[in-house]
């Protein structure tokens, strides 16, 4: 295995983010740096209220920061405005959710092709590309059914090939094994490691769970809204990708 | 785009039912409500606009064809002199009394007109002749007003103003505007009926020569005979129109309900395209999360309310239809021209894309933070 050092593809600085309330600013983030490269799965573990899923929002360029920096691979985001952020979002970042927000009323492979749709890809294309990355994901024959035929691992899963399908750089999850049994939980995180190694993303995982822990890459703790350590995990190639992987069409499931 | 407004609109056939039913009742609404206009509009004028006449010479400030004022029989002899007029009858219109054989009195409107003539003829005759109003005391009246009239068939005697009437034929589909049906008798008979001064007319009827051009004849007859007002049909018709449908309010009233109809309509489609965006707003807030900009959602929304546009259109046009044609027979005749059932189609998509602006204004300010607030 080659090990080549990634510019990051996520790197904060200084970031501030306070609520108002009334009169008064209820501080959110106080200060946060922290870098996430490609090919690297990040864990943000904090209690509730410690601003992990502020630091999620403002790293997926959904919620606007007080003060400080985001660069999106290299890109500046805390200047550009509401109507350039979409654009962003569209190109570099893939959203997972622990509800798996996927649209009841279309079929697993229509929710991801909506995805393609937005990226602009045709009909016909997006058609044969959305079978692919249900494919990829282990639910070929899944293509026809709707969520409320699916199991919770496989609508996450769902969600997954959907936000593989806009080619994003990174991926930012949010408690995405809450709703799920620690089986599935297991191999829902199992291919999100996947993701990181073997297709070079940059995947930040937000979660209270720490049997999820063996995944990481790295451990970063949040806490009032700062961060407190970060670790890396002993079983993990963080910060590194395989060279020649990145982008490739692996079989993930 | 994947088919998301049309699966999110079939979702709910609840919903979607609500939807539709209040969309038709806004079309059938709208549509019987102008289709009444139209048809009042029509009915006020239609003694003109069926009376194959170029120019009516009246006497001054006549507001409409029922307000008529007699005029010395001698200015006939005048306009007819006038060069390009082919022809020119005399014409009455006149309000008066008709005795059902029950005894009781009903308000009719006498027609005096020459039966020799084309000009004023009753159209639309489904019995009898209009060569047979050359008799005494013929009549001939619509069969929309049989009832009212005591009418039952040809041959029958009334009293018309304490004179003989005798039923020579029936008409189909006259109607009048007002509550007095119109009698169709000869001139002589309409100025015995109208107790006139045998010397007297209340119109002059003009066809203008092959070639003459209407306006030069209107001035010069307006030279030539005096203390008279010469209009041309279509503007005799709009002055009758305008006069009944605005001066007397009754066209105001049926506009206003038309557009009642489109208020309760628009309300009824934006409070359900309204909650049916709210219970899709996590779908939305997500497809804002990934990436999606406001205009792709402004799509799916509008192309619901496009989709229950048309298929509410269809299936008001179906009830209205139904309507127009049971209308007939009534009293009220409802009339849908072909230029009214385009254009409602075209109100019924501004109605539902307008309804769904209360929509897009909500998903506009949607924070797609929300996707992560569990």
């Amino acid at each position: 295995m080659t090990k080549i050092h990634q510019e990051p593809a996520i790197s904060v600085r200084n970031l501030t983010k306070t609520y108002t309330e009334g009169a008064a600013g209820v501080p959110a983030l106080r200060g946060v740096d922290l870098d996430v490269c490609a090919g690297e799965l990040m864990l943000l573990m904090g209690p509730s209220g410690s601003g992990k899923t502020t630091l999620l929002s403002i790293m997926g360029c959904i919620l606007t920061a007080t003060s400080g920096s985001v660069r999106i691979g290299g890109r500046e985001v805390t200047t550009l405005n509401e109507k350039e952020l979409p654009a962003v979002r569209l190109a570099q970042i893939g959203f997972v959710f622990q509800g798996f927000n996927l649209f009841p009323t279309l079929t697993a492979g229509e929710n991801v092709e909506l995805m393609l749709d937005l990226k602009g890809i045709r009909p016909n294309d997006a058609k044969i590309r959305s079978q692919a990355l249900l494919d990829q994901v282990g639910l070929g024959d899944k293509y026809r059914s709707f969520p409320s035929n699916l199991s919770g691992g496989q609508k996450q899963r769902v969600a997954i090939a959907r936000a593989l399908a806009g080619d994003p750089q990174i991926i930012l999850a949010d408690e995405p094994t809450a709703a799920l049994d620690s089986h599935t939980g297991r191999n829902v995180m199992e291919l999100m490691r996947k993701l990181a190694h073997e297709r070079g993303r940059a995947v930040v995982i937000v979660t209270h769970d720490p049997r999820m822990v063996e995944f990481a890459d790295r451990i970063t703790h949040i806490a009032d809204g700062l961060i407190g350590q970060a670790a890396d995990s002993p079983t993990s190639p963080a910060m590194f990708v395989q060279e020649g992987q990145q982008g490739s069409a692996v079989n993930l499931a | 785009m994947p088919p998301l407004a049309r699966r999110n609109l079939f979702h709910d056939k609840i919903r979607l039912t609500v939807t539709l039913t209040g969309i038709v009742f806004a079309v059938v609404l709208i549509v019987v409500e102008l289709g009444l206009f139209v048809g009042f509009t029509s009915t006020t004028s239609g003694l003109i606009d069926h009376s194959n006449v170029d120019l009516w010479v009246t006497s001054k400030h006549v507001p409409y064809i029922e307000l008529g004022a007699p005029f010395s029989e001698r200015k006939l002899y005048q306009v007819k002199s006038v060069p390009g007029v082919q022809e020119a009858q005399k014409f009455i219109t006149h309000w008066t009394q008709w005795q059902r054989p029950d005894g009781r009195q009903e308000s009719v409107q006498i027609v005096g007109i020459n039966p020799d003539s084309t000009l004023g003829r009753p159209w639309n005759l489904v019995q009898g002749r209009v060569e047979d109003l050359k008799t005494p005391n013929a009549i001939v009246v619509d069969e929309l007003y049989k009832e009212k009239l005591g009418v039952t068939r040809i041959g029958e005697v009334f009293e018309v103003n304490h004179r003989r009437a005798r039923v020579v034929g029936f008409t189909n589909g006259i109607r009048a505007f007002t509550t007095s049906p119109y009698i169709f008798t000869s001139f002589k008979n309409a100025q015995d009926y109208a107790a006139m001064p045998a010397d007297q007319t209340v119109y002059v009827q003009v066809k203008v020569a092959p070639g003459a051009d209407v306006q030069q004849v209107q001035r010069q007859i307006l030279e030539r005979v005096k203390d008279v007002d010469v209009v041309t049909n279509h503007q005799f018709s709009r002055m009758t129109q305008v006069y009944w449908m605005f001066t007397t309010g009754a066209g105001v009233a049926v506009l206003l309900a038309a557009a009642l109809g489109m208020v309760v309509g628009f309300v009824v489609v934006a409070q359900t395209i309204y909650a049916t965006t709210m219970d899709h707003l996590k779908e939305f807030g997500t497809l804002k999360a990934m990436g999606a900009p406001n205009r792709y959602i402004y799509k799916v929304i509008l192309t619901q309310a496009a989709l229950s546009a048309v298929m509410g259109y269809v299936l008001g046009m179906f009830v209205s239809a139904f309507v127009v044609r049971a209308s007939q027979s009534g009293g009220a005749a409802i009339l849908m021209p072909w230029q009214m059932a385009i254009g409602m189609f075209f109100i019924t998509l501004l109605m539902c894309m307008g309804a769904a602006i209360v929509s897009i204004n909500k998903v506009t300010r949607l924070d797609p933070a929300m996707v992560f607030k569990g």
